[in-house]
């Protein structure tokens, strides 16, 4: 089967809106992607006809809600390649997978002064933020990868970097800003010589990209619903099974209990452990939804689609003068986010008048400052594409950084 | 309509900003971020009696951010701390206004170009910056909000 565009576009009824008087030109979808009707409609179906809440009524509501909830649970974790659906936490997003695990990590990992986490410049905040916290509280070291000027992650430093005092890694998969997917082989392989545990934050990678935790080798992965065409609010861990048994609980409340009695309490297995209170069942149950809808398409066959969108913008924006692409500039190692300077232009203006022709694209510092502050910059542009790109878009934003260039000029 | 936001006076404030660079002495000083979008500005305030003798400023960010620096500038410096806080007061009150809220050119100067600003939600905090930057530093240096201003 051909990856057909048109097809996909037209499942999408957003991409049929205009803009300031343009058509849209959606390159955004690092930032959230669009959502499929399928994925609108599973969400309004549960709604409408089978809605209740899940894992504790006899009722047939909740019965069905409770299956649709498991349901979804399996299909994401197949997606991911778990090797049970048990291995799979559902969490509100990324943000709080990588708090879950790094909160737990200082009574799970015994931290105190002279243990060290080490993370990346090439992270997100949220995978900065939390382990920052996490190392005020126990006194643990906070250590880091650099960036290259290739914008790869810099391995020279891996045996100093992770060593026997090492007890926590996370990174990065696919950077949010840069677009790099690093190979974590190496740090993986070493991680695991010293005896630590790796997180690999795959907010950009789940959804783009064919993932099999078994063959990425870490100890859990953290990835968000709403990038991969299903709703905010749902997100999750995915933990291997003998460790996420071994964790002690992060948020207490209903569901995740054995037995309370007014002096103590005793922890459901996971997953439940870690799903306290009712959950985002609605959501969870679209992102089923959306993992029907990408495993339909075949997660090869977007990456394969995204790799030609993207060197086919790498190509356009080499092109264009006063155009300075941040990260790697081939396709090679790198998805479908490019982020680029305008010489002399501040990136709010140029995202404030590409917007004025209908072309959404996001800039700042994406969450990632550090990244910026390593390139020397205070904010950049991004542009992010996905299953419904096409090189027509591509166009539109190369015309858009023409008008940029005339209103600065 | 993207025109009435990149007026030509925002363009010539930000290709061509006026009094920008830090200047000593000065009797306040406040760093202001934008934490959205890391835009900055730090602005400096000199006072000779009651009179701003002298307004400077650095900054990095979007032409809206520094072009209003630049007019703030321009406005504020050589005026009664009294005179500068009512030309505060009405470039808030324009930036807050939504779109609704005719300048006054009077008052405002090159600031009357920034009306259009208003009808972009996401950049009235770019307008702004330099302007919350100036009422800190006036405090620091003594010359806080006047009275007759909060009333």
């Amino acid at each position: 089967m051909t990856f057909d565009v048109a097809r996909i576009r037209a499942d999408f009824p957003i991409l049929e809106r205009e803009v300031n008087g343009h058509p849209l030109v959606y390159l955004d979808s690092a930032n959230t992607s669009q959502k499929p009707r399928q994925v609108l409609e599973a969400m309004r179906a549960h709604q409408e006809r089978h809605n209740g809440n899940v894992s504790r009524s006899v009722h047939t509501l909740g019965t069905e809600a409770t299956s649709a909830y498991e349901d979804a649970r399996a299909k994401i974790a197949a997606f991911v390649g778990a090797a049970s659906a048990d291995e799979i936490v559902f969490t509100k997003n990324s943000t709080e997978a990588i708090n879950l695990v790094a909160y737990v990590s200082a009574e799970f990992l015994s931290l105190g002064p002279g243990d060290e986490i080490v993370i990346s410049e090439m992270e997100h905040h949220s995978n900065i933020v939390p382990w920052q916290l996490l190392c005020q509280r126990t006194g643990a070291t906070l250590r880091w990868f650099g960036v290259t000027d290739d914008g790869r992650l810099d391995e020279s430093t891996l045996t100093d970097l992770i060593n026997e005092r090492t007890k926590f890694v996370s990174l990065v998969h696919m950077s949010n800003i840069l677009g790099t997917i690093n190979d974590v082989s190496r740090i993986v392989a070493r991680t695991h010589e010293v005896g630590a545990l790796i997180l690999l934050d795959c907010s950009q990678s789940v959804p783009h990209l064919p993932i099999s935790v078994a063959d990425l080798g870490v100890d859990f992965i953290a990835f968000t619903g709403h990038k991969m065409l299903g709703p905010t609010g749902i997100g999750a861990l995915w933990g291997r099974a003998e460790l996420l048994a071994a964790m002690p609980p992060f948020l207490g409340g209903g569901s995740m209990i054995e037995t309370v009695t007014m002096a103590k309490t005793t922890f459901a297995p996971p997953p439940a452990r870690f799903e306290a209170g009712t959950p985002p069942i609605t959501e969870a149950i679209g992102l089923g939804a959306a993992v029907d809808y990408l495993s339909a398409l075949d997660m090869r066959a977007v990456h394969e689609h995204e790799q030609e969108i993207t060197a086919y913008a790498l190509k356009t924006l080499a092109d264009l003068p006063g155009v300075r692409v941040f990260g790697p500039g081939t396709a090679e190692g790198r998805g479908g986010t490019v982020s680029f300077d305008v010489a002399g232009v501040h990136p709010h203006d140029v995202g404030q008048i590409l917007d004025d022709l209908g072309v959404e694209v996001r800039v700042g510092h994406h969450c990632a400052r550090p990244v910026c502050a390593r390139f020397g910059v205070a904010a950049m542009t991004r542009a992010s594409f996905y299953l419904y790109t096409t090189t027509d878009e591509i166009d539109a934003l190369a015309r858009g950084i023409e008008q940029v260039r005339k209103v600065f000029a | 309509m993207i025109d009435q936001l990149y007026q030509e006076i925002i363009l010539d404030h930000y290709k061509h900003p006026h009094g920008r660079g830090l200047r000593a002495p000065f009797e306040g000083e406040a760093h202001h971020v934008n934490p959205t979008c890391g835009d900055e500005v730090t602005l400096r305030v000199a006072m000779a009696g009651s009179t701003i003798s002298d307004i400077s400023y650095d900054g990095l960010g979007c032409s809206i951010s520094q072009a209003s620096a630049s007019v703030l500038h321009e406005l504020l410096q050589g005026r009664s701390a009294a005179e500068a806080f009512a030309v505060h007061e009405a470039f808030v009150a324009l930036m807050q206004g939504r779109g609704q809220v005719e300048p006054d050119e009077e008052v405002l100067g090159d600031g009357v170009a920034f009306a259009g600003v208003a009808r972009y939600p996401a950049r009235v905090k770019c307008a702004l910056l330099p302007w919350m930057a100036f009422k800190d530093a006036a405090v620091r240096a003594g010359v806080g909000v006047s009275p007759e201003v909060t009333a």
